[in-house]
């Protein structure tokens, strides 16, 4: 086997015409979109179709949609941007435990200012609806919460949150679509989603770019000064091949057929390796509940981390969730909040497949995991 | 326009009757740390002092010779004839772009070293006319004497054919120039310690020869990518280019996990890490193997310890931070400009293979029958012929 990559929620491998597309606006509309002569004209040309690609692909108006430098940006964008003008409407934010850094991170930053909650998760994953209820009031101007979660891929219940959060007027809510776009469906305005994030490295696009749904942006501003590029939410000027390269992508979103594959090549590992080797376990939802491309399992008595390199000499790609590093015990917050053993939090790794894998593929990682975790099994 | 600098070198200077070999060894390292910058610069000595003219940035000089150990200072400096009016033109010059910069009263003073007895001017009438000629041609203001804490000492050597005269020193490493002292292997992990213990082992004059422990899949590839940044981070104090051998210890790593009780298994693997060191350095003509240990810094750094992996070399084994604190360490590693990458976070395998209760007071029979089981000979030969050599 040449080389398998099993880290898709990590990045995928940008699709060919992913690439020709980028290298068109690279060496033919070169020119800066905001330019009044025919060069900059066609650099707009290609932002323009883009942007209705994905504004057709989430059934939103493309005047609605912000490119940013990715799912970070988009995520931090949505947050701060929103609570510039919401301060005056309340003060309390939520958001749950196992959000991506790009959320949590900003959550935790606000702490001193704001009545932050953070909701918890039952061991698949899910967050609970009365919990969320309880934190819910007249003061609470924002709800982040993730839609597919990048390290187990569970699904949280959108709609009946959506209703939960129908009843308050002021609250914002925001939704990080970045491992969900082309995984499930899931259309940001007819659910009444205010600020939604994606990117497009996670759908065979290039990366350090991404884009922001809002649906109205009376109330959001920009993080950062400068010109009026993407109507001064986003000034700098435009990143022309990776918004080009995320158009294309989204022209080749998976398809529900593809999606229906990597769901079986899911079950086949996850089959193989629960019966097949001793000490091994899911973790996060049921393998039919949680997205067709996130597999999240535990191996007793193996850091997850030697596990990635001892597969890497195989051109194996796998992930962690948490850095085994003794000395740094920063752990990982998403399999804590699960509450797994502790003793398996560091002896845990993620296989995320993609529409390029095969069952061949598949086999063939099972196989030489189960070689690899006896040899390993037999010096640790 | 060539710039001249005076190198300064302070205990160089002590030597006797080797003295010429230290200058030459320093002469040597200098051209050497400059010829990155492009043409080779023009490198002379007379007593006591080594003079390098090129025409390279001042900064990028400065920046390069302050990691040259053996020198004390590095002037910037103006040669002039022995010419008592040119040379107060040269100091004046000097003067105006130092207060140039400054508005403030800058307090100063002009020390003389005056090796050419022949010059008309003693010392102290040097001294004092300079003194005065600068004072009255300076904006009133911008200069006050203070012989005892000048902020600007405007220094003039008068030598045979020439004065020499300097208003700025910076500061060089200090030391000896490396490749005085033989050579020895430095066993460096990725971590804070050891890269500072090569180079305090450099500073004196020793050229040092990293030797890595590699280990995947127990370590990643990162890891070792770190230990390579951290080499080239060490590489300017050693003028003529460090060798850094990467051994690949997994066999062995694995023979010692299987083989060994578990509260030994750190000890015997640094015993048979100093074993393989030991067995390159008789490859390369190394003198002693230098590690990063500090007295009971962690639990393999006993006295104990230390002297149960002692037993296995042959090689005097030296450990220039025994008496270090870890924030002087920490210290050390800042100024040395190793320190960022140090704790940019990639295991070693000391971290991947601890022990729950490791030993700390083990003896040289409780060890040797720990290894009693043990047959790796081969496994340290192949080891010790196999390493990957990366040139820095």
């Amino acid at each position: 086997m040449k080389e398998v990559y099993l880290d898709n929620a990590a990045t995928t491998k940008p699709a060919e015409k992913v690439v020709e597309k980028m290298n068109e606006a690279l060496t033919e509309a070169y020119g800066n979109p905001s330019s009044l002569h025919n060069k900059g004209l066609a650099a707009e040309k290609l932002i323009k179709e883009a942007r209705a690609n994905l504004a057709q692909e989430l059934k939103v108006k493309a005047d609605n949609i912000y490119f940013t430098s990715g799912g970070t940006e988009a995520n931090n964008l949505a947050i701060l941007g929103a609570l510039k003008a919401l301060k005056s409407y309340g003060n309390r934010i939520v958001t749950t435990k196992i959000e991506h850094p790009s959320v949590l991170n900003v959550f935790k930053s606000l702490e001193d200012d704001w009545d932050v909650k953070y909701l918890d998760v039952d061991s698949s994953g899910k967050i609970n609806l009365e919990q969320l209820a309880e934190y819910l009031n007249q003061e609470t101007v924002l709800l982040s919460i993730m839609a597919v979660n990048n390290e187990l891929g569970t699904i949280q219940p959108l709609e009946k949150i959506i209703k939960l959060t129908d009843q308050y007027q002021n609250l914002y809510l925001h939704v990080d679509g970045i491992q969900a776009l082309g995984k499930i469906e899931l259309f940001p305005a007819r659910l009444g989603i205010d600020l939604y994030s994606v990117s497009a490295h996670k759908i065979y696009g290039p990366k350090g770019i991404g884009a922001l749904y809002a649906a109205n942006t009376s109330r959001l501003n920009s993080i950062v000064r400068g010109s009026s590029q993407e109507q001064g939410i986003r000034p700098g000027t435009e990143n022309v091949p990776g918004i080009a390269g995320f158009g294309t992508a989204v022209d080749l979103l998976t398809t529900s057929q593809e999606q229906e594959q990597i769901y079986e090549l899911k079950k086949l590992l996850v089959d193989r390796i629960l019966t097949e080797i001793e000490g091994s376990s899911l973790n996060g939802p049921r393998i039919n509940q949680g997205a067709a491309h996130i597999a999240n399992i535990s191996f007793t008595g193996l850091k997850g981390e030697i596990l990635v390199h001892s597969l890497a000499e195989e051109n194996i790609y796998i992930s962690t969730g948490a850095a085994c590093s003794s000395k740094r015990k920063d752990s990982n917050h998403v399999l804590e909040a699960i509450a797994l053993d502790d003793n398996l939090i560091d002896k845990t790794v993620r296989f995320s497949f993609s529409r390029n894998n095969t069952v061949e593929e598949i086999h063939y990682v099972v196989d030489k995991l189960k070689e690899k975790i006896t040899m390993l099994r037999k010096i640790m | 326009m060539k710039n001249l600098f005076l190198i300064r070198y302070g205990e160089i200077g002590t030597k006797g009757h080797n003295r010429y070999k230290f200058e030459n060894q320093l002469m040597t390292n200098i051209k050497t740390a400059l010829q990155s910058l492009g043409a080779e610069p023009k490198v002379t000595k007379t007593f006591g002092r080594i003079f390098v003219e090129t025409n390279f940035d001042q900064l990028d000089v400065v920046e390069r010779l302050a990691k040259v150990f053996g020198i004390v200072g590095i002037c910037p400096a103006k040669k002039v004839d022995l010419d008592f009016d040119e040379i107060k033109e040269k100091a004046l010059e000097l003067i105006r772009a130092k207060i140039e910069k400054n508005n403030q009263l800058i307090p100063f003073r002009v020390t003389t070293k005056r090796a050419n007895k022949s010059f008309p001017l003693d010392t102290m009438e040097i001294n004092q006319q300079l003194g005065f000629y600068l004072l009255k041609n300076t904006p009133d203001g911008s200069l006050k004497v203070n012989l005892n804490e000048a902020e600007i000492d405007l220094t003039v050597e008068i030598r045979e054919n020439n004065a020499y005269v300097y208003a700025t020193e910076e500061a060089g490493s200090g030391g000896l120039p490396v490749g005085i002292s033989d050579k020895a292997g430095l066993m460096l992990s990725g971590g804070i310690d050891s890269p500072v213990a090569g180079w305090l082992a450099m500073k004196r004059g020793v050229e040092i020869m990293p030797i890595y422990f590699h280990t995947p899949p127990f370590t990643s590839e990162r890891a070792k990518e770190k230990v390579i940044d951290l080499a080239k981070e060490l590489a300017p104090y050693q003028p003529g280019g460090l060798e850094l051998e990467i051994v690949d210890f997994t066999k062995i790593q694995t023979e010692i996990n299987q083989n060994c009780p578990e509260d030994l298994i750190t000890l015997i693997m640094r015993r048979q890490m100093i074993k393989v060191a030991q067995k390159i350095m008789n490859r390369k003509q190394g003198k002693a193997l230098i590690t990063g240990e500090s007295i009971a810094q962690v639990a393999s750094q006993t006295l104990d310890s230390m002297q149960v992996t002692n037993h296995i070399s042959d090689l005097p084994i030296f450990r220039p931070l025994i008496g270090f604190d870890k924030t002087e360490i920490i210290n050390k590693a800042r100024k040395i400009g190793t320190y960022q990458l140090s704790t940019k976070p990639a295991q070693d395998c000391c971290t991947v293979f601890v022990p729950n209760t490791p030993e700390t007071h083990p003896n040289l029979c409780q060890i040797e029958e720990g290894e009693e089981e043990l047959v790796i000979d081969e496994l340290i030969t192949e080891a010790v012929n196999n390493t990957e050599v990366i040139f820095l």
